[in-house]
């Protein structure tokens, strides 16, 4: 199977560890990502808050480059998604947007590329049988809650993906990678996003608030699919204890078996060995050596 | 004479303002309405009765961190996030000083970086937040050194063929 394949921006940085991942467990499938040639930013948040017009252009170039090699375009970053998929609802509902998107970027736009995250190829090209019985290292007791944040799921007739309220898409991959998944309400709750830099203090306390919620709930960690998310879980969580955030992609990396796994983990801002050790998933470090 | 409000933020986002019926959905489910000086709802009613300045000069409206919660759960299909936007970029075309500055500094770094490079570039982004911002310059000095010792900062931007038709896009699109 081949995707035409949209990294986006983070993924050769803050969110370099979601790329590897993604790529791992894409080639261990035998999936096919073939990356769209030149592609740019998608304007994440920042353009859609000053320009509504080049918040669509943006991703527009993306999809246009993707709509000529015709295979399903994926996303992983939640954000890029949201962006792209924006950008192809209202190319696809609105026909003076259209006119003047397909004007500005040169192209006509065909309506007939498919435009996906992750956690959709995983669930419904691959299936869960696949991925159980691709599992070499099962996550036994590794208790964790899934967070998807906002923009994979929100707002549903744009996305069209998963249940907005209480999505089970990557509840199921993480059971089927034998983690335990600990029922929460709030795998959908916003973390602040790009509020990050500017009002850390909302930042903090959102995550903070997650970080409570997910150890009232049992889990040891969380996990996202999302690199915003990724970085916020990791960098405004206070206090000395902190949960470790992992992409679902990394985990069931693991669960592969995938020797690649172990160079992500170094990559975290909030260190996820310990944990990973404790529970036998990943080998012991080196015995310090008995003093003589 | 001026457009009111209500007509400029619907043709911006095509949003029909008027469907309101305040149930209060929207606050209740915002996630940064403790931050906001208003809320969601009271700026909706605000923008009815053309309370042009108080809402273009508010934080609220910089402040949204466009999650959709509120999209999502009104009643009438308001896309609240995308009022917001429209909100945000009517201030700035009118020249009123954001509510949050740095929120709107972060945008503007960002898209500059954007325009210029075709991809963001966070080295170059984040080094110009840091000067221009009035967040304190030591704050996230650790989390950045840390970023950047696990190789997550590059400090040399990708080149890309997409840059120089990113420019064309800016200046295409108003």
């Amino acid at each position: 199977m081949e995707y035409s394949y949209y990294p986006g921006c983070s993924a050769h940085s803050t969110g370099l560890e979601f790329g590897l991942s993604t790529e791992a467990t894409f080639r261990h499938l035998g999936l096919e990502l073939k990356e769209i040639p030149d592609w740019n930013c998608c304007g994440a948040s920042s353009a859609h808050s000053l320009n509504h017009q080049l918040a669509l252009t943006l991703p527009a170039r993306n999809l246009a480059l993707a709509q000529q090699a015709e295979r399903d375009l994926v996303i992983p970053c939640a954000a890029c998604f949201s962006r792209v998929k924006g950008a192809d609802h209202a190319l696809r509902t609105d026909a003076r947007k259209r006119a003047e998107i397909e004007a500005a970027v040169g192209f006509t736009y065909t309506g007939k590329l498919a435009i996906r995250p992750l956690l959709s190829v995983l669930y419904e090209d691959v299936g869960l049988g696949r991925i159980h019985d691709e599992i070499r290292r099962p996550l036994t007791g590794l208790k964790v809650v899934p967070y998807y944040g906002c923009l994979l799921v929100r707002p549903p007739q744009v996305t069209e993906f998963d249940d907005p309220n209480d999505p089970h898409v990557m509840p199921d991959l993480l059971r089927a990678a034998g983690a335990e998944v600990r029922p929460w309400s709030h795998a959908t709750d916003c973390c602040g996003a790009g509020l990050s830099l500017s009002r850390s203090d909302v930042v903090f306390n959102l995550v903070g608030r997650l970080a409570e919620r997910a150890r009232e709930a049992g889990a040891d960690a969380l996990v996202s699919a999302c690199p915003l998310c990724q970085m916020n879980l990791e960098m405004r969580q206070s206090g000395k204890e902190k949960l470790p955030a992992f992409y679902f992609t990394e985990l069931l990396a693991l669960a592969f078996g995938l020797p690649e796994a172990e160079k992500w983990w170094p990559k975290h801002l909030i260190d996820p060995r310990p944990l990973l050790r404790s529970l036998g998933l990943i080998g012991a470090v080196a015995p310090v050596r008995a003093a003589a | 004479m001026e457009a009111n409000l209500t007509s400029i933020v619907s043709a911006v986002s095509g949003e029909s303002l008027e469907l309101c019926y305040h149930c209060h959905k929207c606050t209740a489910g915002c996630p940064v309405v403790g931050a906001m000086e208003y809320g969601p709802d009271s700026i909706l009613r605000m923008v009815a009765l053309d309370q042009r300045d108080q809402v273009l000069r508010s934080r609220d409206i910089w402040l949204c961190a466009g999650c959709y919660t509120c999209a999502t759960r009104c009643p009438n299909d308001i896309d609240i996030a995308a009022v917001m936007d429209a909100l945000r970029q009517e201030a700035v075309a009118a020249g009123i000083p954001a509510g949050e500055r740095d929120a709107l500094l972060f945008h503007r770094l960002f898209l500059g970086v954007v325009k210029r490079l075709g991809r963001s570039h966070e080295a170059v982004m984040l080094g110009l937040f840091k000067v221009l911002s009035h967040v304190p310059i030591y704050r996230d000095m650790g989390a950045g050194l840390g970023l950047f010792l696990r190789g997550k900062v590059p400090i040399l931007p990708e080149r890309t063929r997409a840059a120089a038709e990113v420019r064309q896009l800016f200046e295409r699109s108003h």
